[in-house]
């Protein structure tokens, strides 16, 4: 059983930046196309040649398979409810945060490697707001061990039980945080707008420029896995304790769909904020997690 | 015969040998006396931790007397860190130093002889660093390492700069020595002994707030020499000037030195560990981000590697002072993830610091410049080269599947095991530290795709006058030896945590480590397990990958420039541009001294625009105290005026003076007397 949140959080990456498009679409009046076209786009682009750029080297070939395993592999460590994830140790979210950079430092490397003015652009925001937003899910992290006692993802989550008004909030904050955070690790809306033409205001766009292909399908499917890897750790804080399949799986499908809908809403209500003032608002989410550790010691009566 | 005779002897006659030989015979000479030396003391380290402790005593002459030689598993651990890269160190230098052999005209020559020499000598001293136990000793060994490393920073001697550098080295790390003087002196007037179980008698018997300050006395002088903030300023400026084999070593294994102080200090001093753990933790919590911090903003490659020595020796340090928290707070697990993460992390630093040095060499070699905005697309040049500095450089950000991820998981299990504690005070700066050692990460991996995506990837930024081609066979060999150990730790740390085990059973005690030992290297088993899982995923990933482009058509096609024609490479990214919005972030705390002048008028018309990053801590800390002692030396500058005469008078002075100063006061005691009697 422990390979069932993997093939959960799969089958809801089939659909989940659907469901993002489809609500933008709503919101402004729109058809908008089916929820598996970006599949579909995926798949179609899994079947063309790709041109590559004469300044680049092997680096920009193997970066965007590693990035993608780099993924799939973080997608490991992922619990469902009571099932731990199909690797679980105590400490795994530091494997989980660190995989993730590494994906991460070959994306901006293989921007790196086309020499264009615009790669270094999207390479250095990237890296810089990356940055700023690990220190977040730590703290995040470390106030659940706290609370639990327990430092593995599966162990967390398990003995994790909102009782008292006190962890509602906390629950609330940490639920937030984590959709801001995947918004800003999959370069989304506040902080990054995919829908934008001009490469002077883009980050993850940027840094892509001259991926085509394969290479760059496995590259927009990586961002569909990580969506759904980032709803499934949300799915895990609301489980109820009886952990019947019958209910959990629901609960998880339908906290997918809800915060593909968030998105898709922030998106449409929300306009980008100004490149500079990107970096306040990520290191904004540090003092957002402080405050859920500051919750958590007031729960656990250390400071009254 | 003894090991340390042994040694001694050995090194005396290939110091010698390194002397008469010719000139394309110093290297291999000095090779053949490390290896024979690290042979020797290696075996020996090794029966160590099998559980056999060696110790011996040698009879020095009358003024050391007995000198106790006792090598316990730390020294052995240490001794073994400093072999290996010792040994590339000189495998790398030896084909380093070819270059040198070449050009040799009458002062090159002897340069070569010293700079070999020097080489041996610090290999010799720091064995005796990490065996000698006798307070008098370990000054006299250590004072021999101070100056084999003022020579070999030197070899260049002919740059102003290289000689500035050596001597402010030399000088900070002389007021280092002051301060372990300081605290050897005051034990041995108090207990009457030289030896270092002195230490450990005498703190056991004062109040733990006077052994916090011994304590105090100690870790100072070893953070001089291991380069925690603020007594790191030596650092950058020492490790550029060297030639690359030595910053290798030095950023390697000298600076350690530091840490096995601090290390053994922790051993002998028995006090409040907690309060020790505390200054520790947040002094290299400190020095961990300050460092990266600084580094990032680096455009030198063997300036920015040097600052980076100082995130790493904060790395340690944070091991260090959560093993020690954990001894004061009798948390076992605390103290072994911390002691265990800190002894993996200082041979994990000597790899990757000492892999990225030497590479920094070659680069230096082929182009002549360490200005990283001078370089590009180096990978195609020197393709073997790129790889190693690429595995180099994703161990030092501790990326797994490398050998720096174990480590700081090591650090960071103590750190969330250590939050969950019945003190707030200790749950507050486990987070601080949890942060700060994140923060630590992300700016390594900021910085280091800066170097790597600068140094070796796009085009190159201005034409290179001379041909490139990668290093040789014999200089790429010590390097692939490093990166093979590299992914060894990376891929199975569960070997390596058997053999820290007994180091750090020193600081807890046997019975804990059977029972931590064996959950840590269960755990760490786990880990190799995800390891291996993922560079098997990332295989079957590049693999499919391979097998489904292989049909399609591949197109070579310039680098999408929005539309335009003529590409060209000055439109590429530079290393400022990349950390401009860190730097505009990071200003108030940084000193970054900036000049520029605007576009003016209607047409374009050059525009010059410099950057020179300052530390800020060394402005506050050196530069101001400096200048007012200047201020208040040059009023004494009369007396120096260069007449013979002159001196000649101050010297009648002074033997007046000491001849009088009894006399005088005798009578002013003869005086209170009689006042007394009235």
């Amino acid at each position: 059983m422990r390979i069932l949140s993997l093939l959960l959080i799969i089958a809801s990456s089939l659909f989940f930046t659907g469901i993002v498009i489809r609500t933008k679409s709503i919101f402004s009046g729109r058809k908008g196309p089916g929820i598996f076209q970006p599949l579909k786009d995926v798949w179609r682009l899994f079947r063309k040649g790709a041109v590559y750029s004469e300044t680049s080297s092997f680096i920009f070939q193997i970066a965007p398979s590693i990035y993608f395993a780099s993924v799939l592999m973080a997608i490991l460590f992922i619990p469902f409810g009571e099932f731990p994830g199909v690797i679980s140790f105590n400490g795994d979210f530091v494997f989980f945060a660190y995989v993730l950079a590494l994906g991460k430092f070959f994306s901006i490397l293989s921007a790196l490697d086309t020499g264009s003015s615009f790669g270094g652009m999207g390479a250095s925001r990237e890296a810089l707001y990356s940055l700023l937003v690990e220190p977040a899910f730590f703290i995040l992290m470390g106030s659940f061990a706290l609370l639990t006692g327990h430092t593995s993802f599966h162990e967390i989550f398990n003995a994790l039980h909102f009782g008292s008004y006190i962890s509602y909030a906390i629950g609330t904050l940490a639920a937030f945080l984590l959709v801001i955070i995947a918004m800003i690790e999959n370069s989304r809306m506040p902080v990054d707008d995919p829908k934008t033409h001009l490469e002077l205001t883009m980050i993850h766009e940027v840094m892509i420029l001259d991926n085509s292909g394969f290479d760059l399908g496995l590259i927009l499917y990586a961002t569909n896995l990580k969506f759904a890897m980032y709803g499934a750790i949300i799915a895990n804080l609301f489980f109820t304790p009886g952990h019947e399949l019958y209910y959990s799986i629901p609960i998880f499908m339908g906290i997918q769909v809800l915060f593909a809908g968030v998105v898709g809403g922030i998106e449409s209500f929300m306009a980008r904020f100004r490149m500079n003032h990107n970096p306040q608002f990520i290191f904004t989410l540090t003092s957002i997690s402080l405050l859920i550790f500051l919750g958590v010691l007031l729960m656990l009566g250390k400071i009254i | 015969m003894s090991l340390s005779l042994d040694i001694i002897v050995i090194t005396i006659i290939f110091i010698l040998l390194t002397v008469a030989v010719k000139e394309g015979w110093k290297g291999s000479s000095a090779l053949l006396a490390v290896l024979i030396n690290a042979g020797i003391s290696s075996y020996v380290a090794i029966k160590v931790i099998t559980g056999q402790p060696y110790q011996e005593l040698f009879h020095g002459s009358s003024v050391f007397g007995e000198v106790p030689v006792r090598i316990d598993a730390l020294s052995a651990w240490f001794i073994l860190v400093m072999n290996f890269t010792m040994l590339t160190g000189i495998l790398y230098g030896r084909q380093y130093m070819k270059q040198y052999e070449k050009q040799s005209d009458g002062s090159q020559r002897s340069n070569l002889t010293l700079h070999f020499v020097s080489y041996i000598g610090i290999h010799f001293a720091m064995i005796g660093i990490y065996c000698v136990q006798n307070s008098l000793a370990f000054l006299c060994v250590w004072e021999m390492m101070a100056i084999c490393s003022f020579l070999l920073v030197i070899f260049e001697h002919q740059k102003m700069e290289t000689l500035k550098a050596g001597i402010y080295y030399l000088v900070q790390s002389h007021i280092g020595i002051v301060f372990f003087m300081l605290g050897f002196i005051w034990v041995s007037s108090q207990t009457g002994s030289y030896d270092f179980n002195a230490i450990g008698q005498y703190s056991a018997s004062v109040t733990p707030a006077v052994s916090f300050i011994l304590f105090l006395c100690f870790f100072i002088s070893f953070a001089i020499k291991a380069g925690f903030v603020p007594f790191h300023t030596w650092l950058p400026y020492a490790h550029p000037a060297a030639p690359s084999h030595v910053s290798g070593v030095m950023s390697g294994v000298i600076i350690k030195l530091g840490i096995f102080g601090i290390l053994r200090m922790l051993l002998l001093i028995k006090g409040n560990y907690i309060l020790m753990g505390y200054t520790i933790l947040i002094i290299s919590v400190i020095s961990g981000v300050y460092g990266v911090m600084l580094a990032i903003v680096q455009h030198n490659v063997k300036r920015l590697l040097a600052y980076h020595s100082i995130e790493n020796i904060g790395i340690i340090g944070m091991g260090i002072g959560l093993g020690t928290i954990g001894l004061g707070s009798s948390n076992s697990y605390l103290a072994f993830a911390g002691f265990a993460g800190a002894l993996l992390h200082t041979l994990n630093h000597s790899l990757f610091k000492s892999l990225l040095f030497y590479c920094a060499g070659t680069i230096y070699q082929a182009t002549h410049t360490m200005d990283i905005e001078r370089l590009g697309g180096l990978i195609k040049k020197m393709p073997q080269t790129a790889i190693l500095f690429l595995i180099a450089a994703l161990a030092i950000c501790g990326l797994p599947p490398f050998n720096g991820f174990i480590s700081e998981f090591l650090i960071y299990s103590g750190l969330f095991n250590g939050i969950d504690s019945n003190h707030l005070t200790v749950s507050l700066i486990m987070i601080f530290s949890v942060f700060g050692l994140v923060l630590i990460g992300g700016l390594a991996m900021l910085c280091f795709t800066k170097a790597f995506g600068i140094i070796f990837l796009g085009k190159e930024r201005l034409p290179y006058h001379l041909p490139i081609h990668d290093a040789g066979v014999f200089q790429l060999f010590p390097k692939y030896l490093i990166a093979l150990i590299i992914m060894a730790i990376g891929v199975m740390p569960q070997l390596f945590i058997r053999v820290i085990a007994k180091p750090v059973g020193l600081f807890t005690g046997q019975t804990i480590i059977n029972s931590q030992g064996m959950e840590f290297t269960s755990l760490l088993q786990t880990v190799s397990m995800a390891v291996c899982g993922f560079i098997l995923l990332a295989l079957i990933v590049l693999w499919i990958r391979k097998t489904a482009v292989a049909s399609k058509n591949k197109v070579v096609a310039p680098t999408w420039g929005c539309g335009y024609g003529v590409p060209s490479s000055a439109f590429q990214y530079t290393a400022n541009s990349f950390v401009r919005s860190y730097r505009k972030l990071v200003k108030p705390i940084l000193m970054m001294n900036k000049k520029e002048n605007g576009m003016e008028g209607v047409f374009p018309n050059p525009v010059l625009s410099a950057t020179h990053p300052y530390d800020k801590l060394e402005a506050v800390f050196i530069d101001i105290p400096i200048k007012h002692l200047r201020a208040f030396m040059g009023r004494f500058k009369f007396l120096q005026n260069g007449n013979p005469q002159f001196y000649i008078l101050y010297g009648v002075i002074f033997i007046f003076a000491v001849i009088t100063f009894p006399l005088v006061i005798d009578a002013v005691t003869y005086v209170i007397e009689l006042f007394k009697q009235l």
